[in-house]
């Protein structure tokens, strides 16, 4: 979709939120031989080989976040979310999961399988979000998807000065790990994520920096098996009159 | 007694020697507060470029000591902004508050930064001013 859209005044700047910095990401970025993706993402995904390959050797801009200073600036608290930003540097999008949605918590996840319900309207999910994003590209403030002012105003929550108490918490902890004090960085990681419960960036950076992999490992999958009903993607409101 | 802590102040850390730790309060001597935050003490108030925020006179001792040091954490809790304090590893980080973090979003105008790549080349979100961005947030992990 890029490459279409690239001569059409438009870019993609993606942000790595990683605290391990150019290591943890160069594989993604650059990788060095394809990236395996899961069945049950690829079902949701539903991208053809040639997709995958493209998506592997970005021409956009990839850029290294270890602050997760974008996560603060634009009250992200999971990824991936998106920003639509207009010629002039306006919001018209605040931040959203970008097609994103919680299908995945559905994987068997001993038989590493997505009922197909559920991973057909992940994949409807990802194209109705592309779909407005096309939109927008070509028309631009006239898109029904590019937020009128008062709406996108709206729709910024937050932060809370909780949400800002969370952030400085987490980013202590970010801190004494850089200096090489993992054990006293520990505590601030949990209290992060205690004061910011839907903080999935605290929670799972956190993590992966005990051990790569971790992320996803048990404790994500016990924390988001305690969810419940409760949502781990919040809802896509596409239609602004939503 | 005067020790050294470090001090995290708009994501930069700076030692600052004149500190006096009181539980909660962390007293710093001007010279460190400006080296440290960039506050500067004037007889105004505390200054930051062309923003000066006024001492209430009624407060004063909070903020300012007879040995001249300043009163960094109690400040920062007076303009809402969030600290945090490590004892044993004698670090104090202040964040940013959430009311200016939410009148920079609310006001619409797309918050600026300036990241590496994978090669070490800084980009701007400004420099692409003039195009529709898509900001996609995405993780290793």
């Amino acid at each position: 979709m890029y490459r279409e859209f690239a001569d059409r005044n438009f870019v993609i700047v993606a942000v790595a939120l990683d605290t391990g910095g150019a290591d943890a990401v160069r594989a993604f970025i650059r990788p060095s031989e394809p990236i395996v993706v899961p069945a049950p993402m690829q079902a949701i995904m539903g991208w053809s080989a040639e997709q995958y390959a493209g998506a592997a050797a970005p021409t956009y801009p990839c850029l290294i976040d270890e602050r997760h200073v974008v996560a603060e600036q634009y009250n992200m608290k999971n990824v991936p979310m998106a920003v639509w930003i207009d010629e002039e540097g306006r919001i018209v999008r605040p931040a959203e999961p970008a097609g994103a949605t919680d299908g995945f918590r559905s994987m068997d996840r001993k038989t590493f399988t997505l009922p197909s319900d559920i991973a057909d309207a992940g994949r409807a999910s990802r194209a109705r979000y592309t779909a407005a994003l096309r939109d927008w590209i070509e028309r631009g403030a006239q898109s029904r998807f590019a937020l009128a002012e008062e709406d996108a105003r709206e729709r910024v929550a937050g932060p809370t000065a909780t949400d800002a108490l969370a952030a400085a918490t987490f980013k202590l902890g970010q801190y004494l790990h850089e200096r090489g004090e993992p054990e006293l960085a520990k505590p601030w990681f949990d209290e992060a994520t205690r004061l910011s419960p839907d903080g999935w960036t605290y929670f799972r950076q956190a993590l992966q920096l005990e051990e790569v992999g971790k992320a996803s490992g048990p404790e994500f999958v016990a924390r988001l098996r305690s969810l419940g009903e409760r949502r781990y993607y919040e809802e896509i409101r596409l239609d602004p009159t939503r | 007694m005067a020790m050294a802590v470090t001090v995290i102040y708009d994501d930069r850390a700076s030692g600052a020697s004149s500190a006096v730790e009181k539980n909660d309060e962390l007293w710093l001597s001007f010279e460190d507060l400006t080296a440290s935050s960039g506050w500067e003490h004037k007889p105004q108030g505390l200054c930051l470029g062309d923003r000066c925020v006024p001492i209430p006179p009624s407060r004063r001792s909070e903020f300012v000591a007879a040995d001249g040091r300043f009163n960094l954490a109690a400040f920062a809790r007076y303009v809402e902004q969030p600290v945090v304090h490590d004892a044993a590893a004698g670090v104090w980080l202040f964040g940013e508050s959430a009311a200016l973090r939410g009148q920079a979003l609310r006001s619409l105008e797309a918050p600026d930064f300036r990241l590496p790549d994978l090669d070490g080349t800084l980009h701007a979100l400004s420099d692409y001013r003039g195009k529709k961005v898509l900001l996609l947030s995405w993780a290793s992990w």
